[in-house]
């Protein structure tokens, strides 16, 4: 199955669904610094990985997907759900990417400067995230 | 106040690039790869090591294991529940959110406290 870039999404989207993700991510970002500040790393770094925007976005697929079906007179329920699941999936396995990244920021935060460390994790999280769904095609 | 302020906006921005960057890509099941993106961390991080310097850093990166692990197991019963359920994505989502807090916290009991 090949990757494809379909700019028709950004069109189904709008401004207030951008608008809801902005708030979300700035809401769980101040949240995970507030929670870092009060009880420590130990606890907010465990909120860095908090799914901040997967429920916006696993609804606002089903939500596209069963308009789609009904701009062609069919109905489209169980077909929206199957692909917020397969959504779903696909975010459960970039979560193997977002060990990844926490183990390299671990491992190397203390060791190198922080930008290398940071390109190197995301660049990482990128590359593990895409090995996982290569392999998990070929199963 | 400044800071906090700082953080949501860039929080904010991070979120909805990886979160349009997913919307455009095919097959959706490549796209979702975008819903575990590290964007919360990537806005958090760079200001910790900042404000609170590399050790502090790092030990946020070990505790992010653990909140990725329990991504894993939320996301996955999400997947599985959508597959088979007949509740919409916004129920499911909401319902399964205590097994993020609870694999979390258990990671935390057995292996961070």
């Amino acid at each position: 199955m090949q990757i494809k870039i379909d700019t028709s999404a950004w069109k189904q989207t709008g401004w207030h669904e951008y608008a809801l993700r902005f708030l979300f991510g700035g809401t769980v970002t101040c949240l995970a610094g507030i929670i870092a500040t009060q009880y420590g790393p130990v606890v907010g770094g465990v909120f860095l990985a908090f799914p901040a925007i997967f429920p916006a976005s696993v609804t606002l697929i089903q939500k596209h997907e069963e308009r789609k079906k009904t701009e062609h007179g069919l109905k489209g329920e169980r077909r929206a759900r199957q692909v917020a699941s397969v959504e779903a999936a696909g975010t459960a396995m970039g979560s193997a990417g977002l060990v990844t990244f926490g183990l390299i920021v671990w491992q190397m935060m203390p060791k190198y400067g922080a930008v290398l460390v940071i390109a190197s994790a995301t660049l990482c999280w990128g590359l593990v995230a895409l090995v996982m769904w290569l392999a998990h095609k070929r199963i | 106040m400044t800071e906090l302020l700082l953080r949501f906006l860039i929080g904010g921005a991070v979120v909805s690039l990886f979160a349009a960057i997913g919307d455009l890509l095919r097959p959706k099941s490549f796209a979702g790869l975008f819903g575990a993106a590290p964007s919360v961390a990537l806005a958090t991080l760079a200001l910790a090591v900042r404000s609170n310097g590399a050790l502090y850093t790092s030990l946020e990166g070990r505790s992010m294991i653990a909140g990725s692990v329990a991504m894993f197991v939320y996301a996955y019963a999400v997947s599985c529940v959508m597959m088979r359920g007949t509740r919409s994505a916004l129920c499911v989502t909401a319902w399964a959110m205590p097994l993020w807090f609870g694999a979390a916290g258990l990671l935390w009991l057995v292996w961070l406290r």
